[in-house]
């Protein structure tokens, strides 16, 4: 699980060319959008629009009828009196209504639109070269992509775009990912292994691949992409599809309220007019929710996709909200991916600075990062002389093998150049120095062989000891040279180099929040439980699952959610996938390998598990939006009632204007007000539906009261405050009709 | 000043001993529905097994919502079609001494809708119109198996709530009858004596005929009055032996038999609160729906109190001294009882409309308009304020679901209540639940008032006042109240049957979307809580609640109490009555 073969990116990071929110070209698509979709077998979709729809049509022939019926000259214009003009604004006003919300379903999929475009762009028809046999050097013949099918055998040389989603099953080959990333450094695919896996669209820069080809045309990962974030595919989540029940009940019960009032306005005296009864209707239903609801729905996918996260279904982004344990890896997530030199730790009788510098050496060609960190903490504690002089040297580096599990540097001639060497004699010469760095019961058998004795063997043992309990790696470092004139050969250990993981800067703070959201996080490490446990220690995770294989994630899964709880994790091996299919919402890492990418629910195209903990927040935000719109939206009603109940019965009850507290100039102007405010709020909450209300990893009841006083206190009295100053505006321009 | 230092000091001993019976007996009750041993089991486990043996009934096994739901409507529809057989033929039946007539059909289906509801709604006057035997085995009978009933549906949804990954919700039967033998009987055995001991009686002597001091003829009706009138008012149902129910002196005759009556109405609603935090791990889940209610019923009492204590403003132009003081209670005493004076009258209807009780001991078609606007209101929010016995619960069970449903998503996760996820099918079942009593009330409310057979029995008031008696029929209907403005004539056909379909509905069409949602509750995993769970206890829990609960009635019937009670108010301000 640690090859992560894109570099961890920083996590905010967005999409190259992401599509900025108020695009022109996309506003003037949605403008049209918003128009297309007043098409009721379209509106019937989202039933508290649809009654918005039927009104406004109830209305307009209400005003073509006043047109034609009032009493007056023959010439229209000189027909329309208060009365009919008042029909007309609020019949244009719920058409608005109508208009956008569409137009905010219409942003949102325009969003999605343009991104799916640019990967289209990446999806142009390709040439393959099908193989006959999964050979090299089988004979292949060139078809058109399309046209391969799951199984097929394809050669993909440099040069060549991969004509489909697939497995590496000989070669090994640098591939340009970022048509698909966005990420412009190449990556290496090979067979075998967790880097195995190709997309198709990405193209091979270097050597030469075979491909298995993994899905039919119209299955791959671009197509599910460009599904995805066109929302074609969008199905309701179970959370919606809950919250639409909602809603449709309610405004069952406006329209059960509107509806019975007539009967009780002719017991009163007189009917109230059709035309207040549907803006008293419609101000009621939950029109400002109902018209974002889809909206906020596709802006979470996409918020997703900009974050460089595919996720197969809307129901996964849901759950990520919900996720109550989070599985994270230690390598590359918890801590920087590789261990580094910390400390020197040299024996009684050593100084620091031959420790130092005899690690520096047996250290200068080792090209890992372990050994690169050595070197980088011993130039810090040591002068650079002997360095400098090894280059006159005649020495062998000695590279780490499985075998001896050490690595070192043999010194073939000594620094006074006494013996000195002669090209040709080098390989029959004895070494005069050797230096060697590895796990202690390497080095002491090395030593131990060299003729050297263990004289300070116990406190050596307690030292490697307490390094391993602290969580770090001990390396020791020994060197034997010859004295004398026989050469006689001697050996002694100098002392350990401390090799820490370090646990990335931050880390602490987020599991901290993490902990407020009421997330814990369960550390998954390879490492022996004691080593683990440090690390935990300092990392701040709340528990962590050491020496983990396959079979025990699985378990630890499964015992999470026998608990009830919600478990999300990440990750790229083929042994991973059992786990990621068996957790709630399971992250494979784009550069992980197919089994991994199926079993998963979501995939990071950047490959940074890090960003398991966004993905949550952007599952919390969704709910958080829907939550706090349908809360505003409700609370909205109070104010409604106060500007048009008095007004609907301003001639029966003129007592009841007592009830005006807004003190609104005309009933005309209070009906009128408060169907514009219904009408303007879902425009100015657009941005906030497809940006999301802004989370904060507080715990529920701080979260809650906030939002309760933004959204429900607000929502009571934002109403009053806006229909007012529609009023005020009404009455200087002289619309109060 | 519109509340006296005397109508605090009586309220707030009211609410202190509410406070002090709830957890005692909600403990009882707790152990009662779980099966357990009480010291009452001596008593009666021999006879609990008398009668499991006689009826064929294995208590042990436990039913799913579906058998749960078809035994209560099989039971309840029996027991209606009795009473109805039972009106209709009292006339060859012994214990009426007064040879009463069958009762006409309309009204003995009406009655038999009524009382099998836990309504009580009376078209009649129990005194003219029922037998002993008719009131004494028929409606005293489903006192108790109303108010039986609607505490096992309270359990069985309550059971829903606690148990987890499980199918069941409880026997029926067995939650039938212990309700009716563990707590009804023995509570109604000693309150009926405490009653007799203040002078309310208990005969089956034939009535009594009494020349008055003034030279004319009274007749006084008699009955085993003691032994029916505490049923009433523990089982919230509220139908009276006679027709002035609670203000009659031998229903309800002194001050402390008031006290008394109150306490039953109102105690084992708000212990059942209790018994459902018990039965579901955590008490606070329960005291935070008591608290939910008792800020509800102070509220309520609050615009009542000052409205009644202040009077009618007209006849204070007239120069009516309606100050209270030591000689006389003040304020609008018009349908009041002397000796209940302004705060008991008041703190009765409020106690028996936040409840689903409807018993009376003033009458709420004289109060003013805003004092008749807080009974009906406390009925059309769902008798969740403490409520009717269960019922109370369950409705309050709703709201709560719904607020953490509205609200919940805000904390960022699927809405949870006691750690099971609200989702589609809850929503669906609170939804259905929610849609009931608008579509009823609003519904037969908006044809009452423009058909003439509905008109025509608006024969006192008309205005404003006769829509809110109209309103306040189907209201108390629907909510299975069963108290009235009065001012209407209720016995015509028209109302009977509208009366009888809307206590019916208001009853049964809720409760099974209620164990519905029990039902699908129970099979649910528990979600451990964290520091991510929305709370469902504190302070911000229980005014959400509350808020929830008053937005959701003032957005359903605003507009109708706008031109009944609110426009009356405002008339009457102006110097117009109906």
């Amino acid at each position: 699980m640690s090859s992560h073969t894109l570099e961890v990116r920083p996590w905010k990071t967005r999409r190259k060319g992401a599509v900025s929110s108020f695009d022109p070209q996309i506003v003037r698509q949605a403008l049209l959008d918003a128009f297309r979709k007043l098409d009721p077998r379209w509106q019937i979709k989202n039933p508290v629009m649809f009654v918005v729809e039927v009104g406004s049509v109830i209305t307009t022939i209400e005003f073509v009828r006043l047109l034609l019926t009032a009493p007056g000259p023959a010439f229209p214009a000189a027909r329309l009196h208060n009365e009919t003009l008042f029909v007309l604004a609020v019949s244009l006003w719920l058409w608005f209504t109508v208009l956008f919300a569409n137009f905010a379903e219409a942003m949102a999929e325009g969003r999605g639109k343009a991104q799916a475009e640019t990967l289209r762009r990446a999806r142009t028809t390709t040439m393959a070269k099908r193989l006959r046999r999964p050979e090299r050097s089988a004979p292949w013949e060139e078809v058109p992509a399309p046209a391969l099918r799951k199984g097929d055998y394809v050669l993909v040389e440099a040069g060549d775009v991969i004509p489909g989603d697939g497995e590496v099953i000989e070669g090994v080959a640098a591939v340009d990912e970022s048509a698909i990333t966005g990420e412009s450094a190449p990556v290496i695919r090979e067979s075998g292994g967790d880097r195995s896996a190709v997309t198709g669209g990405t193209r091979v820069l270097s050597d030469w691949i075979i491909v298995r080809i993994g899905a039919n045309p119209g299955e791959t990962f671009l197509d599910r992409m460009i599904a995805l974030v066109e929302g074609a595919q969008r199905q309701k989540t179970p959370n919606e599809i809950a919250l639409n029940i909602l809603l449709a009940s309610l405004t069952i019960i406006f329209l059960l309220v509107v509806v019975s009032l007539e009967p009780f306005a002719i017991y009163s005296g007189s009917p109230v007019s059709i035309t207040t009864l549907i803006a008293l209707l419609v101000c009621l239903i939950p029109t400002t929710i109902g018209g974002l609801l889809s909206a906020i729905g596709i802006a979470g996918m996409d918020r997703l996709v900009q974050r460089n996260v595919l996720a197969m279904s809307g129901r996964a982004v849901e759950a990520a909200g919900d996720i109550d344990v989070l599985l994270l890896d230690k390598t590359g997530t918890i801590t920087l991916g590789n261990r580094q030199a910390t400390r020197f730790l040299p024996l009684p009788g050593i100084d620091e600075q031959a420790l130092a510098q005899a690690a520096l050496l047996a250290s200068l060609a080792d090209e890992t990062p372990e050994g690169r960190s050595i070197v980088a903490l011993a130039r810090e504690r040591s002068a650079i002389g002997e360095e400098a002089s090894l280059q006159q040297q005649a020495s062998r580096f000695v590279p780490f093998s499985a075998m001896t599990r050490m690595s070192g540097l043999d010194v073939l001639a000594d620094t006074d150049g006494q013996a000195a060497s002669v090209r040709g004699e080098e390989e029959a010469a004895p070494p005069v120095r050797t230096i060697r760095k590895g796990a202690a019961e390497a080095i002491i058998a090395y030593v131990h062989e060299h003729g050297g004795d263990n004289t300070h063997g116990e406190l050596l043992q307690r030292t490697v000891d307490e390094i391993a309990r602290a969580g770090s790696t001990p390396l020791v470092v020994a060197e034997t040279w010859r004295t004398g004139q026989d050469h006689q050969e001697q050996a002694r250990v100098l002392g350990v180099i401390e090799l820490k993981d370090i646990v990335k800067g931050g880390m602490r703070e987020r599991f901290e929040q993490l902990r407020r959201m009421g997330i814990r996080t369960i550390m998954i490490t390879g490492d022996n439980p004691l080593t683990a446990a440090a690390i935990a220690r300092e990392a701040g995770v709340d528990d962590f699952l050491a020496q983990a294989t396959p079979e025990t994630k699985l378990k630890l899964i499964r015992e999470q959610q026998a608990g009830g709880r919600m478990v999300a994790m990440t990750g790229d091996g083929t042994n991973d996938a059992p786990a990621l299919a068996q957790a709630d919402v399971g992250v494979a890492m784009n550069s992980g390998t197919q089994a991994a990418k199926e079993a998963a629910n979501m995939i990071d195209l950047d490959s940074n598990p890090t960003k398991l903990i966004e993905i949550v927040e952007i599952g919390k935000q969704l709910l958080i939006t829907r939550g706090a719109l349908t809360t505003f939206s409700i609370a909205n009603d109070v104010a409604k009632y106060f500007a048009i109940i008095p007004a609907a019965f301003s001639t029966t009850y003129p007592q009841l204007n007592a009830l005006n507290i807004m003190g609104l100039a005309t009933p005309h102007s209070a009906v009128l007000s408060a169907v514009i405010f219904n009408a303007l709020i879902i425009i100015a909450l657009i941005p906030l539906a497809l940006r999301g209300v802004k989370y904060r990893p507080f715990g529920a009841g701080p979260l809650l009261r906030r939002n309760l006083l933004i959204y429900g206190l607000g929502g009571i009295v934002a109403p009053f405050v806006g229909i007012k100053l529609i009023d005020l505006l009404l009455s200087l321009l002289h619309l109060t009709l | 000043m519109f509340i006296t230092f005397n109508s605090f000091v009586q309220i707030a001993l009211f609410l202190a001993l509410v406070l002090a019976l709830t957890k005692p007996l909600g403990l009882y009750m707790t152990r009662v529905f779980n099966g357990e041993r009480t010291w009452l089991s001596p008593v009666f486990a021999p006879l609990e097994r008398f009668l499991y043996r006689a009826c064929g009934i294995d208590p042990a096994r436990e039913q799913r919502w579906t058998g749960y739901v078809i035994a209560m409507l099989v039971f309840n529809l029996a027991g209606m079609l009795l009473l109805y057989g039972l009106e209709r033929t009292q006339q060859w039946l012994p214990l009426n001494p007064q040879h009463l007539g069958p009762v006409e059909p309309q009204l003995a289906f009406n009655t038999a809708a009524s009382f099998t509801t836990n309504t009580n709604w009376q078209n009649y006057a129990g005194e003219q119109t029922m037998s002993y035997l008719t009131q004494m085995v028929g409606l005293a009978y489903h006192n108790f198996i109303s108010a039986a009933t609607g505490m096992a549906l309270a359990v069985a949804l309550v059971r829903g709530l606690a148990r987890h990954s499980a199918e069941h919700l409880g026997n029926f039967w067995v939650d039938l009858t212990r309700a009716t033998l563990y707590i009804l009987l023995p509570i109604c055995l000693v309150g009926a004596l405490v009653l007799v001991s203040q002078g309310v009686v208990q005969n089956f002597n034939p009535y009594t005929v009494v020349h008055t001091l003034d030279g004319g003829l009274q007749v006084i009706a008699q009955g085993p009055v003691a032994s029916q009138e505490i049923i009433k008012e523990l089982g919230t149902n509220g139908g009276g032996f006679f027709n002035a129910n609670s203000a009659h002196p031998y229903e309800n005759p002194t001050a402390l038999t008031n006290l008394i009556e109150m306490l039953a109405i109102i105690s084992i609603g708000a212990a059942m609160f209790y018994m459902f935090g018990r039965m579901v791990g955590d008490t606070r889940q329960g005291w935070a729906l008591w608290a939910a209610a008792a800020i509800l019923f102070v509220l309520g009492l609050a615009v009542a109190l000052p409205a009644e204590q202040g009077g009618n403003p007209l006849l204070a132009h007239l120069g009516d001294n309606q100050q209270a003081s030591a000689l006389q209670p003040g304020g609008n005493m018009e349908g009041k009882e002397v000796r209940f004076g302004i705060t008991d009258s008041v703190l009765f209807t409020v106690t028996t409309t936040a409840t689903s009780c409807g018993a009376v001991n003033s009458f709420l078609d004289s109060y003013t308009p805003l004092g008749g606007l807080v009974p009906l209101a406390n009925i059309a929010l769902g008798e969740v304020i403490f409520g009717g016995v269960g019922s109370g619960l369950y409705g309050m069970l709703m709201f709560a679901i719904l607020t953490v449903f509205i609200a919940g998503l805000m904390v960022g996760r699927t809405p949870e209540y006691l750690g099971k996820k609200i989702e589609r099918k809850e929503v669906m079942m609170a939804a259905l639940a929610l849609l009931i009593s608008p579509a009823t009330v609003l519904g037969f409310a908006a044809v009452a008032s423009v058909l003439p057979q509905g008109l025509a029995s608006l024969t006192t008031n008309t205005g404003p006042h006769g829509l809110s008696e109209i309103l306040y029929l189907y209201t108390s209907s629907n909510g299975n109240n069963g108290s009235a403005f009065a001012g209407l004539a209720g016995n015509t056909p028209f109302y009977n049957w509208t009366g009888a379909l809307a206590m019916l509905i208001g009853r049964f069409a809720f409760l099974i979307p209620i164990l519905a949602f029990g039902g699908s509750l129970v099979g649910k995993r528990v979600v451990p809580a964290g520091p991510g769970t929305f709370p469902t206890t504190g302070p911000l829990f229980v005014s959400l609640l509350v808020g929830v609960i008053l937005i959701v009635g003032a957005l359903t019937y605003f507009p109708a109490y706008a031109l009944g009670p609110i426009v009356e108010h405002l008339l009457m301000l102006a110097g117009r009555t109906f």
